[in-house]
């Protein structure tokens, strides 16, 4: 005979009163296949926990983008963010889709260059690049984004020595509306930093200033703050034309562009408010054609979003280990899944729901994760439905940044599976091994070898 | 271990609590549960009776039980005097 489907016991207290139109449940329908592959049989095949990527919805995102800026702008250049995701493969189908590379460190900057990308088409940001890291891309006729005064200096004397003329841009900071103003990165506009630069460079006759780029916050959730800051690099690059008779090629409006994440604390959901590229493009580029460039001489516009391009495309894949409740009668559900290999979960509330069938019956859960640390929460508070030791759960929205800023902690970073056009699973990052770790550590011989 | 005398439950899910006027939903397991503790079954024949119909193992059954038997504790569903035998 077959037994009917096991759920645990649960009673509710039925609340009178409003009802909570926040505090409705995680998910209704439950989540068994990601492109065409079914949940179980992957954890089965690469083990769980496991991060899944979808390059159907890499590529339609990357195309839904291009398509809200290019109907509104007709230069428009997109520059794949690789501190967001840079394995590989990812970074291959941004590149198969047209985009540059936009790189923040030498070994970003290395990874590019390895994996075929034309030095021309590297924009190098970020406040740390070193001798080396500008020798290389000034060598190559990268696109160098300057960040302070040092580097530019440093670009002098190996514009000289190396006697070339590189192409450089500055990075500007500005008050566009939004609270905090970043302020850290590249020279202000408002108090006369960002013309500080300009002449500087312009005055040194060492270099070509071939654009402007701002970059105002991340996660925004305002479009108009990009209306702002467009207007405000393009008055630049007209007085920089006024002044020195000379034509800025780009206009670098950075990313930060907000996926369809939740954020803590938010009380709608992340699809239901967050800005649409529409919504962005439209901002961005009213403020450069409403600006007073000549029809021919509009400026290229470059995007460097990462963020609301890869998020959704990423899936992370866990099972539960144990259901317990708190001393104060509350259910913990602890999953597999640990905030070491699902970093945005400090920043965001990450929808989670199960991979297999579930009734209607629900629980407020706390998501713990296996980590032996105090701080590994992946959901304060959510309500889901009855899980059961060894159930399967989809955790969505994570293909930004968590293959990046995953850590090796207590455990070992686990598989990344991209399941390509024709919904097959292809393994684009092995599981981390105990000799992984090993092969990178030294015993002093005077430690080899001990008696317990 | 008892249910308190005047609780109503039905097979639609619902439980009600007349002295204290407290409603509550339960799963149609939960309420199997309930209707045989009503039925005065021992918590071994209550473990049968569920490990003959669910696909579950008898320790997570038995988790599950002592906590949901906690939780009716947790809303005085269970007569004081008699849920040690829980």
């Amino acid at each position: 005979m077959n037994k009917i489907r096991y759920e645990r016991p649960v009673i509710k207290k039925l609340e009178t009163g409003m009802p909570n139109k926040f505090g409705t449940r995680t998910e209704y329908v439950a989540m068994t296949h990601i492109d065409g592959n079914a949940v179980k049989d992957l954890i089965k095949e690469y083990g769980s926990p496991l991060f899944i990527l979808s390059e159907k919805t890499i590529r339609s995102t990357i195309t839904r983008a291009r398509k809200a800026f290019e109907t509104r702008y007709p230069k428009v250049q997109f520059a794949w963010s690789y501190k967001t995701n840079y394995l590989n493969a990812v970074c291959s189908i941004f590149h198969q889709e047209g985009s540059w590379a936009e790189v923040v460190s030498g070994f970003e900057y290395d990874k590019a260059i390895k994996l075929g990308v034309d030095g021309r088409k590297i924009i190098f940001n970020g406040p740390e690049k070193s001798m080396e890291d500008l020798t290389k891309a000034i060598n190559n006729d990268s696109l160098i984004h300057i960040d302070h005064l040092d580097e530019l200096y440093s670009i002098v004397e190996l514009a000289d020595e190396l006697k070339k003329h590189p192409r450089v841009a500055i990075r500007v900071n500005m008050d566009t509306g939004v609270y905090p103003m970043w302020d850290r990165f590249g020279f202000n506009y408002e108090n006369g930093q960002a013309w500080d630069a300009i002449n500087k460079i312009m005055h040194s006759g060492k270099m070509e200033l071939v654009g402007l780029h701002a970059h105002i916050g991340t996660f925004m959730l305002s479009p108009f703050a990009y209306g702002i800051a467009a207007s405000k690099l393009a008055e630049l690059a007209l007085s920089i034309e006024q002044k020195f008779k000379h034509e800025i090629k780009y206009i670098d409006l950075g990313g930060g562009f907000a996926s369809k994440n939740t954020l803590k604390g938010a009380y709608l959901p992340g699809t239901d408010t967050n800005p649409t590229f529409d919504d962005f493009a439209e901002a961005i580029s009213t403020a450069l054609l409403n600006s007073n460039f000549k029809q021919d001489k509009l400026p290229l516009l470059i995007l460097e979003t990462g963020r609301a391009l890869i998020d959704e495309a990423g899936y992370l894949l866990g099972s539960v280990i144990s259901n317990k409740r708190s001393s104060t009668g509350r259910r913990n559900t602890i999953l597999d899944v640990g905030v070491n290999i699902l970093f945005t979960s400090f920043w965001y509330d990450h929808k989670i729901t199960p991979a297999q069938a579930f009734t209607q019956y629900s629980e407020d859960t706390c998501v713990y994760g296996p980590l032996c640390m105090n701080i590994d929460v992946i959901r304060e508070s959510t309500n889901l439905p009855l899980l059961n030791r060894g159930d399967q759960v989809v955790i969505h929205t994570v293909g930004a940044y968590n293959m990046t800023q995953w850590m090796q902690f207590i455990s070992l970073r686990p598989n990344v599976v991209l399941i390509d056009m024709n919904e097959k699973p292809h393994v684009i990052r092995l599981q981390e091994t105990l000799d992984n770790m090993n092969s990178m550590e030294k015993v002093p011989t005077h430690l080899a070898g001990f008696n317990l | 271990m008892k249910l308190q005398k005047n609780v109503a439950i039905s097979e639609a899910g619902l439980l009600f609590n007349p002295v204290t006027g407290e409603s509550f939903s339960v799963n149609p397991i939960g309420i199997e549960i309930l209707n045989l503790i009503r039925d005065e079954k021992s918590q071994d024949q209550i473990s049968l009776a569920i490990l003959d119909k669910y696909s579950t193992d008898k320790a997570t059954f038995e988790k599950d039980y002592t906590d949901f038997i906690g939780i009716l504790e947790h809303h005085n569903l269970l007569e004081r005097n008699e849920k040690t035998n829980a």
